[in-house]
């Protein structure tokens, strides 16, 4: 008897020192009190932006809440990072409510589903935060501003250029990798891509053949080799999706066409970095996420300040990126594609 | 015999009692040190994500307490989402019909687990396993990578508004009546005391007239249809029907039933604690994260939690054994105290 009680005691202690620990862990937050005086260019000091990632632990967040945290500092705001350790929409709406209740100025998120979180944004609205979406958009009605990261225009004219600087005057036969044939993105991309060739300056560049990898690695993999028995005179491959990018260098680096047939395409620095490295790509493009970070951060402070209301045509300065403006449906866009290569590659880790 | 039973029911009563008390506490304390946890709008949030795991709890608790176990429930309320959100896209604008007819897949889908089990006499957590990932990929079928949003506004604000007056969704007063029924099958009916003797010793119930199969498979149809029943909530509550829904809330499930003092070999457990348990899981979360404790170290404090839960009543429920087999052996001897 007594020994079992003594025992449930022991249990309920652990479970009040547990929580005694957590709140121990946490009282070193002591958030400032949001704006009452005003910085440079009359963004607001103290203001509690919180990034809200799809996941934590992701190196791809990591990197772009870094950039957050480099502007939130910039303007003297207070900077936090909270998310799931998994990337579901169920567990972003809890930290969604948890935001809200502590009265953050702005929150910056890149939503698991463009649906479920609205509900809590909304809520989280009308306490007074401020919504900014990065990287991943929510329905248009439940957030103050969406940063694009990239436009499809802008994609295509960086890919068909990174070739031809890869290949060369001389030009020639190049092809396109693909993800699936029926990837709405991609096809658009393909388009696009294929309207700028036509452009004189690209005269010399001759699309031969797309094949699709669907976004396996091995199906990619094999694709590239058969595009090059298939095509003995091709000069250069692009490769607009992650997978078929890392893929196709897999290959080429470890065959003879490594050096004479050029790739680049849309990847990630951690991945390519190898093939960077051994020559195999010269260059390849993605949005640098510490910039989208940076720039939803000074967006968020803006709009949270009152300088902006996310209205077409609002202007604001976000720091070292410069100004910008508020496009059509509240989004404002980052600019063209970052170009990675082997000066810049090694600043980036995700 | 009632004299053995009295303390043995007294040290069951305490678990329950001792999670309470653990709620009123964590909840005491959050009031005093952390900002926000004092506020009805915390109170709202917690009931809110407590709501579909209690739901499934109910009878999850009678399922352990025969000794089985269910761990398809999430992928249950998964599938049903996606039903729902496909059956709404193709034109059934009925709420009540949507309901009803997701219930009934519930109940179906609880009826195959049952089947497996009692028919063929499978073990649960190996029948279980595999339909967690069959519903699971049968969700994926349904509606792949969409998402189903368009719901009339009526419909998922009603789903979360509140009681008029206060700030408490008006789904935890479904949860109380139907957490009534169960406690009152559990408790105070023959059908109850047949679940503690299934876990016990389904051999013995089996002789004591008790129809072993038959219950089971009810237990599991009614897991199914309860599961569902959070399905419908999930897919109004957060507007979206997706495959992915729910997903791995079969351990918040089963962390909460064995937080609750129900011993996972069956035979031992009550409903208070498994609901004081999910209330206590959803405010400890809750206000941890408003203390801006991180993720990684919540998932620690809960799996901490979830260990001390288990080990706690088996330690207890073996050293209850062995004094009272002192005592019984010797019955001269002076007992610890």
């Amino acid at each position: 008897m007594r020994a079992g009680n003594t025992r449930a005691r022991l249990v309920a202690a652990a479970v009040l020192a547990a929580l005694a620990l957590g709140t121990a862990a946490c009282a070193e937050d002591t958030g400032g009190d949001p704006g009452s005086e005003t910085g440079a260019g009359g963004m607001k000091t103290g203001l509690k932006i919180a990034f809200l990632p799809k996941q934590v632990n992701n190196p791809y967040f990591t990197t772009s809440d870094n950039g957050g945290k480099a502007a939130v500092e910039e303007f003297k705001g207070v900077y936090s990072e909270t998310g799931p350790s998994e990337a579901s929409p169920s567990a972003q709406v809890s930290y969604i409510n948890t935001l809200s209740q502590q009265n953050t100025d702005v929150i910056v998120v890149s939503a698991n589903d463009k649906d479920a979180i609205c509900g809590a944004l909304n809520e989280a609205r009308t306490a007074g935060a401020k919504v900014v979406t990065f990287d991943s958009d929510t329905n248009p009605s439940c957030r103050d501003l969406f940063i694009n990261q990239a436009t499809a225009e802008g994609i295509a004219q960086n890919q068909v250029k990174l070739i031809a600087e890869a290949v060369g005057p001389d030009g020639g036969e190049i092809a396109i990798l693909s993800a699936t044939a029926n990837a709405t993105n991609q096809n658009a991309w393909i388009e696009l891509m294929k309207a700028e060739l036509a452009q004189p300056e690209y005269a010399k560049l001759k699309l031969v053949d797309t094949v699709y990898g669907d976004d396996q690695d091995q199906k990619s993999f094999t694709e590239t080799q058969a595009l090059l028995a298939k095509h003995p005179n091709l000069k250069g491959i692009i490769s607009p999706t992650t997978v078929g990018v890392a893929a196709a260098a897999r290959y080429l680096s470890g065959s003879t066409y490594k050096g004479k047939v050029q790739l680049t395409g849309l990847g990630t620095p951690n991945q390519m970095r190898a093939f960077v490295k051994d020559g195999t790509v010269k260059a390849f493009a993605l949005w640098n996420p510490a910039d989208l970070g940076y720039l939803a951060a000074y967006a968020g402070g803006a709009l949270s300040s009152g300088l902006i209301t996310g209205k077409e045509g609002d202007r604001f300065k976000a720091g070292k990126l410069g100004e910008f403006t508020v496009g059509k449906d509240a989004t404002v866009l980052l600019g063209d594609p970052y170009t990675f290569n082997a000066s810049n590659i090694d600043q980036f880790d995700f | 015999m009632a004299e053995r039973i009295a303390p043995v029911r007294r040290v069951l009563g305490s678990w329950d009692v001792i999670v309470l008390l653990a709620v009123v506490a964590v909840a005491t304390v959050g009031a005093f040190t952390i900002e926000g946890v004092a506020s009805p709008r915390f109170w709202r949030f917690v009931a809110l994500e407590a709501l579909p795991i209690a739901l499934i709890a109910l009878p999850m608790t009678l399922v352990v307490i025969t000794g089985e176990i269910d761990l398809s429930v999430a992928s249950v309320l998964g599938l049903t989402c996606t039903v729902m959100g496909q059956l709404w896209v193709s034109g059934v604008t009925s709420l009540p019909l949507l309901i009803a007819l997701c219930l009934l897949l519930g109940a179906v889908l609880g009826a195959v687990n049952g089947l497996f089990v009692t028919g063929f006499g499978l073990p649960s957590l190996a029948v279980t396993i595999g339909t967690l990932a069959l519903y699971r990929g049968l969700a994926y079928v349904v509606l792949g990578d969409r998402a189903v949003a368009n719901y009339p506004r009526e419909w998922t604000s009603s789903a979360i508004a509140p009681i008029p007056g206060t700030t408490i969704p008006w789904m935890i007063l479904v949860l109380a009546a139907l957490a009534v029924v169960f406690a009152v099958v559990l408790h105070a009916t023959p059908v109850g005391r047949a679940l503690y003797a299934m876990g016990n010793n389904a051999e013995a119930a089996r002789f004591a007239g008790v129809n072993v199969r038959l219950t089971k498979f009810w237990l599991f149809v009614a897991t199914g249809t309860m599961s569902a029943l959070a399905g419908v909530f999930w897919t109004l509550r957060f507007a979206s029907a997706r495959a992915d829904n729910g997903s791995g809330l079969e351990l918040a499930v089963v962390a909460a039933v064995l937080l609750g003092g129900v011993s996972i070999f069956g035979g031992r457990g009550a409903l208070l604690g498994v609901l004081a348990a999910v209330a206590l899981l959803g405010v400890l979360r809750n206000a941890l994260q408003l203390a801006y404790v991180p993720a990684n170290t919540l998932t620690v404090i809960t799996g901490a939690l979830l260990i001390a839960s288990v080990v706690g009543p088996n330690v207890a429920g073996m050293l209850r054994e062995r004094l009272r087999r002192r005592r019984s052996t010797a019955p001269t001897a002076t007992p610890t105290t």
